[in-house]
């Protein structure tokens, strides 16, 4: 066995040539005064804080919300079929289906079937948007509310009449170019 | 009996006590709003609000950190010492709460009829109280953080040892230049020494040492190693919880008033304003007032730009740098004055 040779692993750290004790006290002092003027910048600039509850972000259209289940606007039925690809395309398991057959006399969406259960669990939703990329009537959209808490677990499950509900849009959307 | 000092007392017993509660309520009245002002101000200079919740603009804050600190409930760790660790935030304060006492707000009026001096008191040996006291204010921190039983207080308690002995040597002979271009100890004297010109233009590196180790002694950053929370969680005061910790709040920011306020003094002439102005006499404690609040901005503006020293750089800098910089300015000083 070979003795252990500490020449090998040392590294020489190259370093800069130091400045001395009078350019180095002057340099010091003089980025000192650098960074009391950075610091003096940013009260002349003021904040930059968004006063959250009183002012919002704004989002982007794009932006993945709370879910929306849509209806068509001239006949009023729901776009919905409960078809179940959005269920099956959810990676979180988050959302459940239970279809229905349409009747003549109860006609609730526009194909042969229609959900008659639709929920979202809220606290598992990831929002990635699969669900609205997997269906294939626009039935299922999601929207810009991004304000979801709430006090207890069951009340983050929505129902199909929730989502079904003209959202309150209290999230301000940005504008073209913002 | 020796005496120690000249102390002059031309007041009546009342108006002693009378004049010390009013200082007491005074500072301890404005300790909360500078709390909340130097949180406020950190925040603008980090680009946000700070508190702007609670009240007005925020300046209920600290009213509902106190009430907050005075509902908790008085915990102890069973590794440390009953009796001392609850006399050594006592210490702190009252060491904090005696030293204001020296502070000049003003010059001596007539009040109700009877000569009134606007300070606690003037003693002959002005500034020596004060470090003596900040000597005393020392054991606060040092019992606090060995009296806690936690690594972490200890850690900390003994920086600041090492830290607060270094940096006293420097503060003292800062103002040493000072002391020998006004032939008095006497803080009134110092003020009344600086009608021509203030003290910080010919003793300007003699201010700028005395700024930099005020720093380290009021364990401010860029020299709070003591409380270096990265590291030591919250250094000496790590074990204490409401009135205590308060006490220790309240004694840190008590000497920042001191420490501005002898800056003030010592450096900005007092109660006396530039450009020949000649207040009347109720007018100076305001002056003060204004004065120690600009060198409180200035602390705080530090303490928003530089980052914490390393704790070796911290000692070579106050021996190596600050030490022959006072002795320098000191030496100086004497020759200029003698010649």
């Amino acid at each position: 066995m070979t003795p252990y040779d500490v020449s090998e692993d040392v590294i020489e750290v190259v370093r800069s040539p130091s400045a001395g004790p009078i350019a180095g006290a002057y340099r010091v002092f003089g980025e000192t005064l650098r960074g009391l003027k950075t610091t003096f910048a940013r009260i002349v600039e003021g904040p930059v804080t968004i006063q959250y509850p009183e002012e919002k972000t704004p989002v982007y259209p794009r932006f993945r919300g709370r879910h929306r289940l849509n209806r068509f606007e001239d006949t009023g039925l729901e776009k919905c079929v409960g078809c179940s690809l959005c269920a099956a395309a959810c990676p979180a398991d988050c959302i459940r289906v239970v279809a229905a057959e349409n009747t003549p006399e109860n006609r609730i969406s526009a194909g042969e079937r229609y959900a008659a259960v639709y929920e979202i669990n809220l606290s598992r939703c990831i929002f990635c948007g699969y669900c609205e990329v997997a269906c294939p009537f626009d039935a299922i959209t999601m929207g810009h509310d991004y304000e979801l808490s709430d006090y207890t677990r069951s009340d983050l499950i929505f129902t199909k009449e929730m989502l079904l509900a003209e959202a309150i849009e209290r999230t301000p959307l940005r504008r073209e170019g913002e | 009996m020796i005496a120690f000092a000249n102390v002059n007392y031309f007041e009546p017993w009342w108006v002693q006590i009378l004049k010390s509660i009013v200082i007491f309520a005074v500072i301890f009245a404005i300790l909360p709003i500078l709390i909340v002002y130097e949180r406020k101000l950190l925040g603008r200079f980090q680009g946000r609000y700070g508190p702007n919740r609670v009240g007005p603009f925020g300046l209920m804050q600290p009213l509902a950190e106190i009430v907050k600190f005075a509902m908790k409930e008085p915990m102890r760790p069973t590794t440390s010492i009953a009796y001392l660790f609850r006399l050594a935030p006592v210490i702190s304060i009252i060491t904090a709460v005696g030293a204001l006492a020296i502070i000049p707000w003003g010059d001596v009026q007539h009040i109700f009829g009877q000569k009134v001096g606007l300070y606690g008191i003037d003693v002959s040996i002005g500034p020596l109280y004060v470090f003596a006291l900040a000597g005393i204010s020392f054991y606060g921190i040092m019992l606090g953080g060995w009296a806690s039983g936690s690594k972490y207080s200890f850690l900390g308690s003994m920086r600041g040892a090492a830290q607060l002995i270094s940096y006293e040597v420097s503060q003292s002979l800062s103002i040493v230049g000072v002391l020998i271009t006004a032939q008095t100890l006497s803080l009134t004297g110092i003020v009344h020494a600086q009608a021509g010109m203030w003290f910080f233009i010919p003793q300007l590196a003699g201010f700028l040492v005395f700024l930099v180790a005020s720093f380290a002694e009021t364990n401010r950053a860029p020299f709070d190693l003591i409380e270096a929370d990265a590291e030591l969680v919250a250094g000496y005061f790590t074990e204490y919880g409401g009135t205590p910790f308060v006490a220790y709040l309240f004694a840190e920011y008590a000497n920042m008033i001191v420490v501005s306020g002898m800056a003030v003094t010592i450096f900005f002439g007092g109660w006396l304003l530039p450009f020949g102005l000649h207040p009347p006499g109720w007018v100076d404690p305001f002056v003060v007032l204004a004065k120690i609040l600009l060198v409180f901005t200035f602390f705080v503006w530090i303490r928003a730009t530089l980052p914490r020293l390393r704790y070796d750089q911290l000692m070579s800098f106050g021996w190596k740098i600050l030490l022959p910089l006072a002795t320098l300015n000191l030496l100086v000083t004497a020759i200029v004055v003698v010649s």
